[in-house]
């Protein structure tokens, strides 16, 4: 008993564990995806995300510890960002001849993110803080973080908003966008990129790469327009 | 695989330096990728170099935002009383912004007359 506490302790503050975790999570999560027949709801990131807490949780380990493996994994985040280059590259002539389209969808995409979050907050009762956090959240969590910061939101706040709006994204768009009648893998992509950032971005990946590809055009594009878009709203329910 | 994770992060190393000097808003990550964008249509070839690493990043990408999402979990709390009222503000609002996205791409798409192929 004593051995194998002693070998818990020697594990569970090292990074080897958290990160062949985070890949198992991960690994079951795909396995829980692809054994529902791929239905958008059972989602990877969610049920990855959901097997982790609850095991941070039963261990009592903070999320300092679990980062320490994790961080491997979130790294990658940088490099993965500036990959969408090549999806974005391949589809070059696509996205010149879409130029019209793509601008509209951002900018409907874009201001009605941030419009209707901060209008049904405010409606809702939330006022001060809380309510300026919610205008940035379908940019990408890095830029929403620092929009925040400027127009008096709290960042962690955000950062919890931004993390639910991609899930939520990536759960709906797919039932959402068959209920609308909407086949253009184009307008599919682009519209979960706008809406929900990276996380969407994944999901379009995993369905179509068109619609990969015009996801990480969508995210890149309203991580510029949120900065100026979310600000604008904000001073509206000042 | 060396050299082109090199090159990426090369690009994200000098985007996160524009970003910085240059007191941009946009992330260093971004502004990276569209340096690698550029490299991609500037240099002939250099896409199927960096073709393999580049797509078994993004053949993963969703797995890259766990530790994330883990992290978000300790801080539901921060929502704190008005929990309710921002979940119904995200959800809604996430699904208004798609489809509002989605119907303006495919309506100006119709009238400028730049169809699916």
């Amino acid at each position: 008993m004593t051995d194998l506490t002693a070998f818990w302790s020697y594990l569970s503050e090292g990074p080897l564990l958290w990160l062949a975790l985070t890949l198992l999570a991960y690994a079951a999560g795909d396995a829980c995806f692809r054994a529902s027949g791929r239905k958008p709801y059972v989602n990877t990131v969610l049920v990855a995300v959901v097997i982790l807490a609850v095991i941070l949780w039963a261990t009592g380990t903070a999320y300092g510890t679990y980062f320490e493996g994790a961080q491997f994994v979130h790294f990658l985040l940088g490099p993965a960002t500036v990959s969408l280059a090549l999806p974005l590259f391949d589809n070059l002539g696509q996205l010149r001849r879409a130029a019209l389209p793509v601008a509209a969808a951002l900018l409907a995409g874009s201001a009605t993110a941030a419009a209707s979050a901060v209008a049904i907050a405010w409606a809702l009762g939330v006022r001060g803080e809380a309510l300026a956090s919610v205008a940035p959240k379908s940019a990408t969590a890095p830029v929403a973080i620092g929009i925040a910061e400027r127009i008096g939101g709290a960042p962690t706040l955000t950062a919890v908003l931004v993390i639910l709006t991609g899930i939520t994204g990536a759960v709906v768009a797919t039932p959402l966008l068959n209920a609308l009648r909407i086949r253009d893998w184009r307008a599919r992509g682009l519209s979960v990129g706008v809406a929900s950032h990276g996380i969407g971005t994944a999901r379009a990946f995993q369905i179509n790469p068109t619609a990969g590809a015009f996801a990480g055009l969508g995210m890149a594009l309203n991580a510029v327009a949120t900065a100026f878009i979310a600000p604008l709203v904000v001073a509206l329910f000042r | 695989m060396i050299h082109s994770l090199l090159v990426l992060l090369a690009c994200q190393l000098a985007g996160e330096a524009a970003a910085r000097l240059l007191g941009l808003a946009v992330p260093g990550p971004v502004i990276g990728m569209l340096l690698m964008l550029g490299l991609l249509a500037a240099l002939p070839g250099f896409a199927a170099r960096v073709r393999p690493t580049a797509e078994g990043i993004l053949a993963n990408l969703s797995l890259l935002f766990v530790p994330a999402g883990v992290g978000v979990v300790g801080h539901i709390s921060t929502l704190g009383t008005q929990a309710v009222a921002l979940l119904v503000a995200l959800v809604v609002s996430t699904v208004l912004a798609i489809a509002a996205a989605a119907a303006a791409f495919v309506l100006v798409a119709r009238l400028a007359g730049v169809g699916d192929d």
